[in-house]
């Protein structure tokens, strides 16, 4: 069934995906309340819909260039989304897909979107994928957002994953799992911003496999007034590889921050790092931009601007 | 011009009042290069911190052409034209070089051109520099170099630098000093710098002796310097004997 598209649809598709009046270049799918707000494939991209479940299996043809968005928007107050998506990436395939997540609610039942992806990309593919996540809505109904991000990468294919949660969510589960095959490498940058008692909990784990294969992650996160925030990335070395994880956070107010990462070595040959970082933002960060005009509020926010950018 | 009443700093710890600065009165015409030089722990910092108002002190008076900005904060004196660079300036994670550039220069778009002069300046190529993240990833000398780059960019009236020369290569230092003397030539501010390096004293209009939370001595390089050389020489036992005496 084919929804239009509101005002408010329109101004969280800009927000979410950067789309313009609900259309982009290139391929791309809008979800609106479990239902399609619009459609449109190439000669490279092609969306259909699932049989068996709620969802999309998005190809993309071997060796091509494309950009694909595929937002979702929850407008309806109460509503429990839950939507499996497939993305088959051809070999030597360079593309870019916009995923993010945008829920309004103005009511007073929870609203909740679990999107479920899982990349099949192919040997030697390059895939950058970016997902953002925002809440809205004066009601007093919960926004959550469970996603649920799986890719397995073939010989040589590289992946890039940026995350971010923007605001006004109020829960969020997520789980990644990335299988990286040989050569294959895999960055994954997760930027979270919680406020008022809001909670996320991050569960990751990297899989290097493959003799050669790269995994980084990096996560910058801010929790501020009573929020809670929970990471656990693993990095899992079963070969010859290099795994790097990255941690850092920023805590205030009451907030409260587990930062947990794992490093798991099953071969002699596997280079495993770790970092980890929890702090408040330094006094003489907020001296120094003071000295250069900004007010103390003004400094805080540029501070923590650049953090999360 | 910058005028100082009986200024006076001290701090309580276990053992009672410890003063920081004792009545320091002292007042610095437009446009003059001062230097504030002494020995570790006599007051130089917290004398700079001040006028910055980066500490309040706990008596006397700071006027800054001619109004009273004792009560001002930090906020309020840079944009009465006062900058300060920082001894040991913080590093930001996520803020770029051309972010910081942009907010000392107070536009949201700095361009290339300007901002490459700032870092030319501290003999930094705006190329290398202008997109990397003013994080742990820069050497203490090129965080430094930066530093200084923002006070240039603010184009202070008041210019103030604690230790510019710290962590700074000597070929970098011998670059940061000629920009020193090019911004006092052109009488563009007025320059207190706290140093220990003979370059930047040479510089220097008058400098003031900063010891034991007093100005201890203050006059012309030739006078002050001297004395201060011939100080260290007889003060050392070790080289001269007890007496000061080869």
């Amino acid at each position: 069934m084919s929804q239009s598209l509101t005002a408010t649809d329109t101004a969280l598709l800009e927000k979410i995906a950067d789309m313009k009046g609900g259309r982009a270049d290139g391929a791309f799918n809008v979800r609106k309340d479990a239902g399609c707000a619009g459609r449109v494939n190439t000669k490279n991209v092609q969306i259909t819909n699932k049989t068996d479940k709620p969802g999309i299996d998005v190809h993309f043809a071997p060796g091509c260039r494309e950009t694909c968005h595929i937002p979702v928007i929850i407008t309806q107050s109460g509503l429990q989304d839950t939507v499996y998506n497939d993305f088959y990436i051809g070999p030597e395939a360079d593309v870019t897909i916009i995923a993010g997540c945008g829920i309004h609610n103005c009511g007073q039942d929870a609203s909740e979107h679990d999107g479920i992806h899982t990349f099949y990309i192919g040997r030697g593919a390059r895939v950058k994928y970016v997902e953002k996540h925002y809440g809205e809505g004066d009601g007093n109904g919960e926004r959550i957002m469970n996603p649920e991000t799986v890719a397995y990468l073939e010989e040589g294919a590289f992946l890039q994953m940026d995350t971010s949660q923007i605001a006004g969510i109020d829960s969020t589960r997520r789980n990644t799992k990335i299988v990286c095959g040989p050569g294959a490498e895999v960055v994954v940058t997760e930027r979270l911003l919680t406020h008022g008692r809001q909670r996320a909990d991050s569960d990751m784990e990297i899989l290097l496999d493959g003799e050669d294969s790269k995994g980084r992650v990096i996560s910058r996160s801010v929790a501020q007034d009573q929020s809670v925030q929970r990471f656990v990335p693993r990095m899992v070395g079963n070969a010859r590889c290099f795994g790097h994880v990255q941690c850092d956070s920023i805590i205030m107010g009451q907030a409260r921050i587990r930062s947990v990462p794992e490093i798991d070595a099953n071969s002699v040959d596997a280079q495993l790092i770790h970092e980890a970082a929890i702090g408040r933002i330094a006094g003489d960060q907020l001296l120094k931009l003071q000295t250069l005009g900004l007010t103390a509020e003004e400094a805080e926010e540029r501070i923590l601007k650049g953090f999360l950018a | 011009m910058l005028e100082l009443q009986d200024l006076c700093y001290s701090v309580s710890g276990p053992e009672g009042e410890t003063d920081i600065l004792k009545n320091i009165s002292l007042t610095i015409p437009d446009k003059r290069l001062v230097v504030l030089t002494g020995p570790n722990g006599g007051g130089k910092t917290t004398l700079a911190r001040a006028i910055m108002g980066l500490v309040q002190p706990t008596g006397g008076r700071i006027f800054w052409d001619g109004t009273d900005i004792t009560g001002a904060d930090i906020t309020q004196r840079a944009r009465m034209g006062i900058a300060y660079g920082f001894q040991q300036p913080p590093r930001f994670k996520g803020i770029r070089v051309r972010d910081l550039l942009a907010l000392a220069s107070d536009k949201k778009l700095l361009p290339k051109g300007e901002a490459c002069s700032y870092l030319t300046q501290v003999g930094l190529c705006a190329n290398d520099y202008l997109d990397r993240e003013v994080d742990t990833s820069l050497s203490g000398g090129e965080v430094k170099r930066i530093e200084i780059a923002t006070i240039l960019a603010r184009h202070p009236r008041l210019m103030i630098l604690d230790e510019p020369e710290a962590g700074i290569d000597l070929w970098s230092f011998a670059r940061l000093t000629e920009t020193f003397g090019e911004i006092h030539a052109r009488q563009d501010c007025t320059m207190v710098i706290i140093s220990h390096q003979e370059r930047i004293i040479s510089l220097a209009d008058e400098i003031l002796v900063v010891d034991k939370g007093v100005i201890a001595r203050r006059g012309d390089r030739d006078e002050v310097f001297s004395s201060i050389v011939c100080d260290t020489m007889s003060g050392c036992p070790a080289v001269f004997g007890r007496e000061g005496k080869r």
